[in-house]
């Protein structure tokens, strides 16, 4: 409980003491507060309102620590990934991300003071467009799932058609948010488990690159098939894999949508997030969200010389506060922040560091799904070739090898058996990545070993 | 100046990409030193990927430079109108990025997210004893999202009335944010627009006039977009109610009646917050926000998945709805934004909730009785948590317009309002200190405006002209969208 001083700032936050409040009130010509408030029906003012009391910092402090302390430790190995992965973070992009100017700007309305969240989005733009293989990036959306959904408002609206179509296997997210999404439209909706079935009904097929069991897909084959039927092709891709895999524009996608958050930080239960979007020229003027602009100034320098580079909001033709109802997206405040710590980390990386950690990704993933492959009672069914997820069939019913993990102190891969794929029945989905310790991997590896052996 | 213009170059030209050199890098990755798998087929993989390449330090420097180039809440005065430019406890950044909260894996298990899950509980519940609406959402990442889960909710519980053939018309007043028509349409609805009456409330006859079975909700801002009560809402939501059509609440001024009045005591069926506004977390150039959705027992069933419930064996949870309009996003929420936002409501308690709104509205009314005579007002009344001016004098009588006054206000060290919004205000002006700047900022940035104003009729030019001391001067917006240049690959092109 805090104690504030009589006549002194009711609290930390607030400056204004009873003086000053006393001051301002008589230079606006009332006797107290409660007079400003006077339009409100005085029957339901200042109504009971039961909330817990005040805190002061040291102890809310101590409450919150109490309470990130009931979360299961970092150091407890998890090997789940399914949308989210841990990874490796440089310390400069949580260092400069902090820096208050960034953090505690508003929307970049006002651009000569606003270059710095302008310029780095334009960053952000630069590096997205780079790894999707596209041509137009916007400053990034909610997360990968409403990214995709609004892809799919943006090909229906650009052909025309009643219907988009997802290819299995897709983060069932992606699928429940397209659907809540594409409700108000009254679009069709259709979970696909072949692109053979995608049809010049269709507005769009949506193909998750790694897939949701992790397998690493050939584009290029949905790609043509789906444009020899007018559909367009948007790939919801993990922008991390992209540091080895083929860009998903070269491969003939026109949409790309990933989800940004695993290279910004921590996966701190989802969020924020970050949803990438990308997409071929064309589809410029129909994007959704906030795109920035590279331009000059109107007038030379005060003190001489060229007018000089800067960036602007641009293309707000398309936008909510613009064209109100008849806006591409409703969207405003989205995940700039986010989408400034994942520019930095993937700069930070380089082109040779992306590649690098990616690689180390692949290889640690393949080493421990080998040295799970090799114990007795155990499998990893084979969906071709894959990038930092696997499947696990063991000796017991899935629910029972979780929970015997679970017991041993290892958080176990996802259950993923109630899926319809042949090679995710009985079988957990778990995921290693160049962030994952080896001590970790050899506690798993031990763990199943024994599960084995009291089976 | 030099980090604002290191070495008198153009900085603006030269990006992170044209910076650096081959070969140096910002990090180093671990070697692989066990056995090596080969990598997939060759056309999986990626032959070229170009980023920039910087030692650690340059990486530091060039994004130090940028920051010196921002101007936030930090560094000055921001009344930004209907933004709720406040200070960002620091506190709340400490404990939203604690490591146990950091770590959790939206996936785990309940069990292991009890300490996240815990404080997203009583985050809801205060938000729902705050707003008078028993049931919450905390899923939506920003204000157009909790609008959009708010105008779906409407929308399932017509259908589940019979109703929603019917009643395809959402009636929103002239004064509202963009995001609520843009929602409406985005949810299907036509928009039928509500103009406002000449005290700045909303045109009741008009209201009374559209209601028919062809109105599914009326979408309202309370306090609105002037900075005024709708007086009489609560008159209103009963005729809302009577023609069967539901009440949206726009909270994003939410701030200026926190502990005073609630929303579902005035009879509002489903709002939306903003708690990057009022809440005090920390907008970040544009994001992450948060945007929960609080409703009555009746929309309850229809709200966003997922909704945060303690079970009876005292575990909290996350469960679905009966009749959820679904997810909006693949996880949770932006959960970092809610934890600060939490920290924030237990840091002021109901008497310091109190203490904001009651210090917002004075510090509006402060700024309003300043400028009273150097700027009209069109709506000449004692304000919520904003004031909207006009520049429609200087227009007049010097040829300055609200922007060159917006960009003037950049020399004078204060970041400018929101002009030209909302749109029934000619040459808008809207401003909002909020209840954490003390009365000498206020009485600063009111000296600045007046400096201002009989700079207009002095010396109009410098206005045009302005800012003069920013990091850079007005840029050339129509060029930008004329010729688009969108990303470094094309900037590189040109050259």
């Amino acid at each position: 409980m805090a104690s504030p001083a009589p006549g002194g700032a009711p609290h930390p936050y607030i400056p204004a003491t009873e003086a000053d409040r006393a001051r301002m009130l008589e230079r606006v010509g009332v006797d107290d507060l409660d007079a400003l408030f006077a339009d409100l029906p005085a029957a339901m003012r200042d109504p009971t309102i039961d909330l817990p009391p005040a805190l002061t910092e040291p102890e809310l402090i101590a409450l919150l620590e109490e309470r990130a302390g009931e979360n299961a430790g970092a150091s407890q190995p998890n090997f789940l990934g399914a949308g989210a992965y841990r990874r490796s973070i440089p310390a400069v992009a949580a260092h400069l991300t902090s820096r208050s100017e960034f953090v505690t700007a508003y929307t970049p309305y006002q651009p000569e003071i606003s270059q710095g969240t302008l310029q780095s989005a334009f960053e952000y733009q630069s590096v997205v467009c780079e790894l999707t293989g596209m041509n137009v990036s916007n400053t990034g959306l909610y997360d990968v799932a409403s990214a995709t959904a609004e892809a799919c408002l943006l090909a229906t609206r650009a052909t025309r058609r009643g219907a988009v179509a997802l290819l299995e296997p897709i983060h069932p997210g992606t699928i429940e948010v397209v659907r809540t999404y594409t409700r108000g439209a009254g679009l069709r909706v259709d979970i696909l488990t072949s692109v053979d079935a995608v049809s010049e009904e269709h507005a769009c097929l949506v193909v998750q690159q790694p897939d949701f069991l992790g397998a690493i897909v050939d584009l290029e084959p949905l790609a043509e098939a789906a444009h020899a039927s007018g559909v367009l092709l948007v790939t919801v891709a993990d922008p991390f894999a992209l540091g080895l895999l083929r860009s998903p524009g070269d491969a003939g996608a026109d949409i790309v949508t990933g989800e940004g958050r695993d290279l910004a930080g921590a996966p701190a239960f989802g969020g924020p997030s970050l949803g990438l979007f990308a997409a071929r020229t064309p589809f410029m003027r129909q994007m959704p969200g906030r795109i920035v602009g590279r331009t000059q100034e109107l007038h030379e320098p005060p003190e001489g010389g060229e007018p000089r580079t800067g960036y602007v909001l641009t293309l707000q033709a398309r936008e909510q506060f613009i064209r109100r109802e008849r806006a591409t997206s409703n969207v405003s405040t989205a995940q700039s922040l986010i989408a400034l710590a994942f520019t930095i980390t993937v700069q930070a990386l380089g082109p040779q560091g992306l590649r690098e950690a990616a690689e180390l990704c692949y290889q640690r993933a393949h080493d421990a799904a080998a040295r799970i492959a090799a114990l007795p009672g155990y499998e990893t069914p084979d969906r071709g070739p894959w990038f930092q997820e696997f499947l696990v069939r063991g000796p017991v019913p899935t629910a029972e090898l979780a929970q015997r993990l679970r017991e041993r102190g290892i958080g176990p891969g996802l259950d993923v058996s109630s899926r319809v794929e042949p090679e995710a029945q009985d079988a957990l989905l778990f995921a290693v990545t160049e962030a994952t310790p080896d001590a970790h991997v050899d506690a798993l590896v031990e763990a199943l070993a024994a599960i084995e052996a009291d089976a | 100046m030099s980090a604002l213009r290191p070495g008198g170059e153009d900085f603006g030209a030269r990006l992170s990409f044209d910076r650096g050199g081959p070969g140096r890098r910002a990090v180093d990755v671990p070697a692989w030193t066990g056995k090596a798998t080969p990598l997939p087929d060759a056309h999986l993989l990626r032959d070229s990927l170009r980023l920039p390449e910087l030692s650690q330090g340059e990486l530091v420097r060039y994004y130090t430079a940028l920051s010196a180039r921002n101007y936030g809440i930090d560094s000055g005065t921001y009344p930004l109108g209907s933004c709720t430019m406040k200070y960002n406890p620091k506190v709340d950044d400490l404990v939203a990025s604690l490591p146990g909260f950091a770590a959790a894996h939206p996936q785990a298990p309940a069990e292991d997210a009890q300490g996240t899950l815990r404080t997203l509980l009583e985050l809801r519940r205060g938000l729902a004893e705050a707003t008078g609406l028993p049931a919450v959402s905390l899923a939506p990442a920003a204000g157009a999202q909790g609008e959009l889960a708010g105008v779906l909710m409407i929308t399932r519980a017509l259908e589940d009335r019979g109703e929603l053939e019917k009643r395809r018309r959402i009636l929103v007043p002239d004064s509202a944010h963009g995001t609520n028509p843009a929602t409406a349409a985005m949810a299907g609805f036509t928009v039928t627009q509500i103009p406002t009456a000449a005290d700045g409330s909303l045109d009741r006859a008009t209201i009374e006039q559209e209601l028919d079975e062809s109105v599914a909700a009326v979408m309202v801002t309370a306090p609105n977009t002037l900075g005024l009560w709708e007086q009489g809402i609560e008159e209103v939501a009963g005729l809302i109610h009577d023609a069967g059509a539901y009440l949206y609440g726009d909270g994003a001024n939410f701030n200026a009646i926190m502990g005073r009045v609630r929303y579902g005591d005035l009879g509002f069926d489903v709002v939306h917050l903003n708690l990057h506004k009022s809440f005090s977390t920390p907008h970040g150039g544009g994001g992450p926000g948060a945007g929960p959705v609080c409703c009555s027992e009746e929309l309850a069933p229809y709200l966003p998945t997922p909704v945060v419930d303690e079970c009876e064996d005292g575990v909290v949870r996350l469960t679905a709805p009966e009749r959820s309009i679904g997810q909006l996003q693949q996880f949770h929420g932006n959960v970092g934004v809610l934890i600060r936002a939490y920290a924030y409501m237990r840091a002021l308690g109901l008497e310091g909730l109190r203490a904001v709104s009651g210090q917002a509205v004075l510090n509006a009314n402060y700024l309003r009785v300043l400028l009273h005579g150097y700027y009209d007002l069109p709506y000449d009344r004692p304000v919520l948590h904003e004031v909207v001016f006009s520049g429609s004098r200087q227009r007049r009588a010097n040829g300055v317009r609200t922007y060159d006054i917006a960009k003037r206000l950049i020399d004078h060290g204060f970041h400018p309002p929101t002009v030209y919004f909302p749109l029934i205000v000619e040459e808008a002006l809207m401003m909002e200190p909020t209840e954490t700047e003390p009365p000498e900022a206020i009485e600063a940035l009111a000296e600045a405006m007046v400096a201002i104003a009989e700079e207009a009729e002095r010396d109009p030019d410098t206005l045009h002209a302005a800012p003069l001391t920013a990091p850079i001067g007005r840029l050339d917006e129509a060029k930008a969208a004329r010729r688009p240049v969108l990303r470094w690959q094309e900037a590189e092109a040109e050259e």
